[in-house]
C-alpha cells in the first residue's frame, strides 16, 4: 500500500474520495461552497478517469431524487450540496432515509438564509439532524477525505444501510489547502469493497416493489426500524474506524479527546473550531490550567452514554454551538449534550456559547475567554449566563 | 516548537493573491511542510481589494482561524498606500515585501515607518513580470522576493516545484512556464532591502 | 384502571382477525418482496354495481378488457368469459365503452343487491 502527501483543499480532498469511491452514478447540483467538488468530479467523468453515470440536474430537489432513485435501483450512489441546496432537498432527504438507501453525501457547512450568506455555520445540517442520516463532522481537509471513504462502509454495512452525510466547514476547510495524505487507489477499492444490495430495483429475478403507501398499520413499524438502524450503526462506525486505523494509521471514534483525561475545564465543539481549540489547550496546559476538550465527530447516531463517560469527571464544561435552536435554551448541539449529562450522578455545570454564524471568525482569544469563564465556574459551582454569544456585537 | 510562520498577500482581484498563497503552500508542502493557504472571500471582483494567508509550520497546523499577526505581508499593488494599513498586526521583527518601482527607503517614508523595525522590502515586480511573462501579473515574482526576504524556501525548491505546476497547466506554452521561471528568480535577485 | 398495565404494552398483533406482524419481522424500509401481491388484495367488495356479461350482444372486440383499469375482465384463449369479481370495482367504463351488437350492449350494470338476490334464488 502506498499513501501520497499533497497540498489540497477541502473541496479537492472530498473529490477525490469521490473519485476512488468511483460510485456507479453521482447527481448532484452545484451550490457555494460544495461547488468545485461537482466541477472537480465532473472533470474526472469527461477525462474518462471515472465511468460514474453523472446526472446533471436542475435543482437539489432533483439532485436528491435521482441519487434515490439511483440507490433503490441498486447503484452505488452519491451526491453533495450545501446550505440552501439541502434546504432545497428536503423531503428526498427524509425519504432516502427511510427507504433504508445507504447514499454518501457531503455537506459544505454554509449558514442557511437570510440574510444571504455563503460562509460556515452548522444550521444547514443541524436543519437536517432529525432526517434519519447519519451525520459524522471533519475537523479539516484530511477528516474529510477519510470520512467520507469510511462512510461507504458504514453506510453499506447490512445492520445499518443507512444514508451518511460528512460535514466539513465552507471555506474554512473546503476553500483552505491543507496537507493531505491520501491512500492508493488499490487501498481504497479494497476497503469500500464492492457493493451488492440484496434488494433493488433493477434485478428481474426478484422483482420488489419500493416506497409503497404506508399507513397507520406499519408506518410505526417502519420508524422503529429506523431507530434499530441507527443504535446498529453506532458498533458499525467504530469497527470502521479501527479498520481504517490500520489501513491509514488514522483510527476514528465516535469523538476524539485531547488532553481530556484529567481536564477539569472542558468544551465541546464540532467541526474546525476544535483544531482552533486544541491550540488554546496546549497553550492552556503550559500554564498549568487543566484543559481539555471533546471533539464529537459523529452526530448522529449521538454518543449519548460514551460522551457523558468520557466527561464525568470535569468540574465545568461549556458547549460550542455553530447555530441557534430559537426559542430554546442554546444550540443544538448544547440541548444533546446536557440531555446526555442528566443521566451523571453528578451535576456538571455546563453552559453555551453559540459563535460563528455566518462564518464569524472564531480566534484563539475567544476559545481562550471560554476558558476563564469555565475557570470561574468551576470556582463559583455556578455559571453567570447559561448561554452566551461569542463575538457578537452589542 | 518551531515557529508557526504566517503570511498575508494583499491584491486586486485578478493580479493572483490567491494563486500566488496556494502556490507558495503547495512548494512549501512539497519541501516537507506542513501548510495552509486560502483566501478571505468577499465580494470577488476583478480590482477589489483581496487578502489571501499562508500559514507554514515544521508541525502539524490545527488552528482555523483568521491570520491576524502575519510576520510577513506581500503586496501585489502599491495603489495601497496610504489607504491600507500593511503592517496591521504585523510583529517588530516582522517585514513587508511590496511590488513597486519605489526604493525601499522611499516606501518607508510613504508608509511614515521611519524609525520602525519591520523590515521593508521593494521589487518592481509588475515591470520584472511585464519583461519575462509579457503580462502585468506580479503574483510569481513576488514569491521569488517573498522568498528571498524570508528565507521560508531554497529558490530552486520553488523554482523546481512551480515549474512542476506550471508544466501541469501550460504543456503546449512553454513560453509561459519559463516566463514565470525567469520572473520568480529576477525578483529574488532585484528585491532590496532598505 | 385495570386497563393501564396492558395499555403500556405493545400493540397486539392481531388486529381485526388479521396477523400484522411487529417491526423486526418486516421487510425494511418498507419494500414489499413478494411481486404481484397485488392479487391478495381483494377490491370486489367495493362494488356498487357490477358488470354482468351478455354473450348474445358480445361481438369480441375487447374494448372492455383495454379499457378495465383493474385488469378484471376474464378472458380464455383470447375472448372475453366473464369478470373477476374478487377485483372488480364496479366502474362501469367496460359498459360504457361496449359497442355492443346492432345497438345491443353486450355489458350491463346491475345494482349488487340485485344481483346477489338473484344468484341466491
Amino acid at each position: 500500500m502506498s499513501v501520497k502527501t499533497v497540498a489540497y483543499t477541502g473541496n479537492e480532498a472530498v473529490a477525490q474520495a469521490m473519485k476512488q469511491i468511483h460510485p456507479d452514478v453521482v447527481a448532484a447540483y452545484p451550490i457555494t461552497p460544495q461547488t468545485e467538488i461537482v466541477q472537480i468530479f465532473s472533470t474526472f467523468v469527461a477525462d474518462g478517469l471515472v465511468d460514474t453515470e453523472f446526472v446533471t440536474v436542475e435543482s437539489e430537489h432533483s439532485a436528491m431524487s435521482a441519487t434515490v432513485g439511483a440507490a433503490a435501483a441498486g447503484a452505488r450512489a452519491m451526491t453533495c450540496t450545501s446550505s440552501q441546496g439541502l434546504a432545497l432537498m428536503y423531503e428526498v432527504v427524509y425519504i432516502a432515509a427511510s427507504l433504508r438507501l445507504p447514499i454518501v453525501m457531503p455537506v459544505v457547512n454554509r449558514a442557511l438564509s437570510g440574510p444571504i450568506n455563503i460562509h460556515c455555520d452548522h444550521s444547514d445540517s443541524m436543519g437536517a439532524r432529525d432526517s434519519g442520516w447519519i451525520q459524522l463532522f471533519s475537523e479539516n481537509a484530511q477528516e474529510a477525505y477519510d470520512n467520507v471513504l469510511q462512510a461507504v462502509r458504514i453506510a453499506e454495512h447490512k445492520d445499518v444501510l443507512l444514508p451518511v452525510m460528512v460535514m466539513m466547514d465552507g471555506f474554512i476547510i473546503s476553500h483552505a489547502l491543507e496537507n493531505v495524505t491520501f491512500l492508493d487507489d488499490e487501498t481504497v477499492r479494497r476497503f469500500i469493497g464492492e457493493y451488492r444490495p440484496d434488494y433493488y430495483l433493477l434485478n428481474p429475478d426478484h422483482p420488489i416493489t419500493v416506497g409503497a403507501f404506508d399507513l397507520f398499520d406499519y408506518y410505526f413499524e417502519h420508524k422503529r426500524q429506523q431507530v434499530e438502524a441507527m443504535r446498529m450503526a453506532k458498533p458499525v462506525i467504530l469497527e470502521v474506524g479501527q479498520e481504517y486505523g490500520r489501513l491509514s494509521g488514522r483510527s476514528y471514534g465516535l469523538f476524539e479527546g485531547y488532553r481530556l483525561e484529567d481536564a477539569e475545564l472542558a468544551i465541546v465543539v464540532l467541526g474546525s473550531t476544535a483544531g482552533t481549540a486544541k491550540a488554546v489547550v496546549d497553550g492552556l496546559r503550559r500554564e498549568g490550567v487543566k484543559a481539555g476538550l471533546l471533539k464529537l465527530r459523529v452526530f448522529r447516531p449521538f454518543p449519548r452514554e460514551e460522551l457523558a463517560q468520557a466527561l464525568r469527571h470535569v468540574r465545568a464544561l461549556a458547549v460550542l454551538d455553530r447555530s441557534d435552536s430559537f426559542g430554546v435554551v442554546g444550540g443544538p448541539l448544547f440541548a444533546e449534550v446536557r440531555a446526555a449529562l442528566y443521566d451523571l450522578p453528578e451535576r456538571i455545570p455546563t453552559v453555551n456559547y453559540i459563535y460563528g454564524l455566518g462564518g464569524r471568525d472564531i480566534d484563539l482569544e475567544m476559545i481562550g475567554r471560554v476558558y476563564a469563564d469555565l475557570a470561574e465556574i468551576a470556582r463559583t459551582g455556578r455559571p453567570r449566563e447559561l448561554v452566551t454569544y461569542l463575538g457578537v456585537r452589542e | 516548537m518551531g515557529e508557526l510562520l504566517e503570511i498575508r498577500w494583499h491584491g486586486r482581484g485578478g493580479q493572483g493573491a490567491k494563486t500566488a498563497a496556494q502556490l507558495l503552500g503547495e512548494s512549501a508542502a512539497a519541501a516537507g511542510k506542513y501548510i495552509q493557504a486560502f483566501p478571505e472571500y468577499g465580494p470577488e471582483r476583478m480590482g477589489a481589494p483581496v487578502l489571501a494567508f499562508n500559514r507554514i509550520s515544521e508541525e502539524p497546523i490545527t488552528i482555523h482561524c483568521h491570520v491576524k499577526h502575519p510576520r510577513y505581508v506581500v503586496v501585489l499593488d502599491d495603489t495601497f498606500v496610504g489607504k491600507v494599513d500593511f503592517t496591521d498586526g504585523v510583529p517588530p521583527n516582522g517585514a513587508l515585501i511590496i511590488n513597486t518601482a519605489l526604493s525601499p527607503a522611499e516606501m518607508r517614508r510613504r508608509l511614515q515607518l521611519e524609525g520602525n523595525p519591520i523590515r521593508v522590502w521593494t521589487v518592481d515586480a509588475t515591470k520584472i513580470a511585464l519583461e519575462t511573462i509579457g503580462r502585468a501579473i506580479p503574483n510569481t515574482p513576488m514569491m521569488g522576493a517573498l522568498v528571498r526576504a524570508t528565507g521560508i524556501l531554497k529558490l530552486e525548491d520553488l523554482i523546481e516545484d512551480t515549474r512542476r505546476k506550471l508544466e501541469k497547466k501550460f504543456r503546449h506554452k512553454q513560453e509561459v512556464i519559463a516566463g514565470n521561471l525567469e520572473a520568480i528568480r529576477r525578483a529574488y535577485e532585484e528585491v532590496q532591502e532598505g | 384502571m385495570s386497563a393501564s398495565k396492558e395499555s403500556a404494552g405493545p400493540q397486539p398483533k392481531e388486529y381485526q382477525g388479521k396477523i400484522q406482524p411487529g417491526w423486526r419481522e418486516i421487510p425494511r424500509g418498507g419494500m414489499i418482496l413478494q411481486a404481484g401481491n397485488a392479487r391478495e388484495f381483494e377490491t370486489g367488495d367495493w362494488r356498487v354495481t357490477r358488470p354482468v356479461w351478455i354473450p348474445e350482444n358480445c361481438i369480441q372486440c375487447l374494448f372492455c378488457w383495454i379499457y378495465c383499469p383493474d385488469a378484471a375482465v376474464l378472458l380464455e384463449d383470447g375472448k372475453v368469459i366473464g369478470f373477476d369479481y374478487a377485483h372488480c370495482k364496479g366502474c362501469g367504463i367496460c359498459a360504457h365503452e361496449c359497442p355492443g351488437k346492432r345497438g345491443a350492449k353486450a355489458i350491463k350494470m346491475v345494482a349488487e343487491s340485485e344481483a346477489e338476490e338473484a344468484s341466491q334464488a
